[in-house]
């Protein structure tokens, strides 16, 4: 396609160069061309994240759906539970097995697959492929383990990363891109801690102190531990405990291999194939929310492509001010004049409101240049209307990659 | 004092504005004279934000006063503490507390163990809320209200329900006891799940998802929260004038250039005018989506958030929400 010839050409450095340095992707001044990030085969892995409600899965789409048009061949691992993904694309059902978007225009020889996390069967999954059957059986059985991997909090993370680093590692893999979307919460940037946290139980003293009962040499009961199992006996009851006990002795033979794994994603995270894209509204919030996790992937050496400001109020490039607007409403009104005075006037007070949130969110979004003038961004224009079909997520496309105008004016 | 606490669970999808609504709606009550507890559980420190004082610790302060006489504490609740607190108020832990900390069980528990934090969480809300002057045998409760500002809809209805899971997994003992008694709590005539939604398409979908599944979890669900909805400028007949294509280019030019202003921002300000109705036949849809339910709205204001405005918000939150005298 044209833009992926011109995007080529425009990164004089060529292929052997490091992509990872942003001044590469930085067109005019710190823009972030999508296009050429999309172009870039290098890049194999996009990760979204960002704050809750900022239009990140919406995001993920448009870039994974771009992307496939210009030839890629892209799978969208999407995690929210609320199935916005779903609707967008047209999908009624995500099973955690990528399954091919239609209406997608493979006329560049790419195509485009979609997924939704099922965070239970991931997990089983892993289970049933570390552990010998019995064994897998007796884990799956664990009142602690079915509680663990359906309903608790935490476990989204993990699993998204398990099935990220699946997806990659496939051997027989149809794709050349993956664009992850991410859990919608502050714990947002709990995959990246993940692993760590998987080593630091299976390396703690918890882990041996839960395991060792099972495994029955007393003389690692010191005065110290007796005190802590009691106390735990105590607090959770002895059942519980044995439960828990139980499970951990089971999945202690899994683990060994799931740590593998989960720290091979953690590398595959900080590789020069991965971009991280962090996406946020411009409400002090969410640009807060952005500059923390700018600042978390930048300290965890992850490699940062840049910031997408969604849903910007622009402005038209002539404009009449808010106050010089509010006051000529007054007057028009004021005179009370024929329909078109009042009519008018109204308009004016549209235009005041308009001017008056564009200019606050400018000043929002500022703030991160201002204290991040290395990260590369881009703004994204609002919609009138909420995105719902394919249509829509290739116009966000069009505007993330800064082609394509809004067709009316979002209020 | 309060014969009983009332419980106020704010939620809503990210970036609805749920910490504005938490802290307007604890206003409110303030408002009305009532000693209210203003929780936070996500780390974010959201309520210091907006009240404009410094990050909060685990540990009750007063953050406003509200204008009848009442009082808004706020508590930033951390998992880690909550545990901690925990196990010096019902066991007594205190040396084997610190074992437990030294065998890095605190840590497992609040940030390994997935779905302890939630249990811990609720647990400090819980305690909160049956806190008594003078003790568990005292008569009356220190707080009349607790609002607590929760986990997006998204979570939250797993976010309540946690303790449930707990029960089924401590069949017996004091762990057992402490989550059916949460549970009852959240279950309770005095608790209300208040969903804070935009008028727009996905949020609102997400609000009907989250009524049905806390209905299904026998959950009490509140009052749906409509903020930042924006106010309709465009009279009738202008709009229809707009949409008519009846309202020419050249008489708002003309109308413009009477008092002194460009005249050639007619066709901008024309196609604002189509993108504002067009917003607004959005919202009013969005709207009866919601149904026959109690919707309260709260209007974007035009300026950032601070304190004044939270007034502004609590005015009708308070005419709106509160008027059963919950």
């Amino acid at each position: 396609m044209a833009r992926k010839a011109a995007s080529s050409t425009s990164r004089s450095t060529g292929p052997s160069a490091p992509v990872r340095n942003s001044a590469v992707r930085t067109s005019k001044g710190g823009q972030l061309d999508i296009d050429d990030l999309l172009a870039d085969r290098k890049v194999d892995i996009i990760v979204c994240c960002g704050s809750g409600g900022v239009g990140k899965t919406t995001t993920a789409a448009a870039l994974a759906l771009r992307a496939a048009e210009q030839g890629r061949k892209v799978c969208v691992l999407t995690i929210d539970p609320a199935r916005r993904l779903a609707q967008s694309m047209g999908l009624t059902e995500l099973d955690n097995t990528p399954r091919p978007v239609k209406g997608v225009d493979v006329g560049a020889g790419g195509s485009l697959d979609a997924m939704m996390l099922d965070m239970k069967r991931t997990f089983d999954e892993v289970v049933q492929t570390a552990a010998s059957p019995e064994k897998a059986k007796q884990i799956l059985e664990n009142p602690f383990y079915i509680a663990l991997s359906s309903s608790f909090a935490g476990t989204q993370e993990y699993m998204a990363m398990e099935k990220l680093g699946q997806l990659h590692a496939d051997p027989d893999s149809r794709w050349d891109l993956i664009v992850v979307d991410t859990p919608p919460s502050r714990s947002a940037l709990d995959f990246l801690d993940a692993p760590e946290r998987l080593s630091s139980l299976l390396d703690g003293r918890f882990m041996r102190l839960m395991v060792a009962p099972a495994r029955g040499p007393a003389r690692v009961l010191t005065a110290g531990l007796s005190l802590v199992t009691g106390a735990m006996t105590k607090i959770l009851g002895g059942e519980f405990l044995t439960d828990v006990q139980a499970f951990i002795a089971a999945l202690d033979t899994i683990f060994g291999g799931f740590r593998q794994r989960a720290e091979a994603t953690y590398r595959l995270l900080q590789a020069d194939e991965t971009a991280f894209l962090v996406v946020a509204a411009p409400e002090p919030d969410a640009i807060r929310e952005a500059a923390y996790f700018a600042e978390r992937l930048t300290s965890e050496r992850m490699p940062l492509a840049g910031l997408v400001v969604n849903r910007l109020h622009t402005l038209a490039g002539r404009s009449i001010s808010a106050a010089d607007a509010e006051s000529g409403a007054q007057r028009l009104a004021h005179d009370g004049a024929d329909e078109a005075a009042t009519a008018t006037a109204e308009l004016l007070l549209v235009h005041a409101e308009r001017v008056r949130r564009s200019l606050r969110e400018e000043k929002v979004a500022a703030r991160f240049t201002a204290s991040h003038p290395k990260v590369p961004t881009v703004a994204v224009p609002a919609l009138a209307s909420d995105v719902h079909d394919l249509d829509g997520l290739r116009q966000i496309g069009g505007l993330l990659a800064g082609v394509a105008q809004p067709t009316a004016a979002a209020d | 004092m309060a014969l009983s606490t009332s419980l106020h669970i704010v939620s809503g999808k990210g970036g609805t504005g749920k910490t504005t609504v938490a802290a307007a709606l604890a206003t409110a009550l303030a408002d009305v004279g009532k000693r209210v507890l203003l929780c936070e559980v996500e780390g974010r420190q959201g309520i210091a934000q907006l009240f404009d004082v410094p990050p909060l610790p685990y540990e009750e302060r007063k953050i406003a006063v509200g204008l009848g006489g009442g009082e808004v504490y706020a508590l930033a609740v951390d998992a880690e503490s909550a545990l901690l607190e925990y196990l010096q108020m019902y066991y007594r832990l205190g040396r084997a507390g610190k074992a437990l900390d030294r065998f890095g069980i605190i840590d497992f528990a609040t940030t390994i163990a997935p779905g302890v934090r939630d249990v811990l969480l609720t647990g400090k809300v819980y305690e909160a809320a049956k806190r008594k002057k003078g003790g568990a045998d005292g008569g009356r409760f220190v707080y009349d209200a607790v609002v607590l500002d929760a986990p997006p809809t998204g979570r939250i209805t797993r976010f309540l329900g946690v303790n449930e899971e707990v029960a089924g997994l401590a069949k017996v003992g004091p762990v057992r006891r402490q989550a059916d008694s949460i549970m009852s709590m959240m279950r309770s005539r005095s608790t209300r799940v208040h969903l804070v939604t935009l008028l727009e398409e996905m949020p609102v979908q997400e609000t009907l998802d989250g009524i049905a599944e806390l209905k299904k979890a026998s959950l009490p669900v509140g009052a749906v929260i409509a903020n930042l909805v924006r106010p309709a400028l465009l009279s009738d007949p202008t709009q229809k004038a707009l949409l008519s294509g009846k309202l020419e280019q050249a008489a708002v030019s003309r109308a413009l250039e009477s008092i002194g202003l460009d005249g050639e921002a007619a066709p901008d300000l024309i196609t604002e005018g189509l993108g504002h109705i067009e917003r607004q036949t959005l919202q009013a849809e969005q709207r009866k989506e919601l149904g026959d339910r109690d919707v309260v709205e709260l209007p974007a204001l035009a300026e950032a958030i601070d304190q004044g405005a939270l007034f502004e918000l609590a005015r009708i939150l308070h005419t709106d929400l509160l008027k059963e005298g919950s």
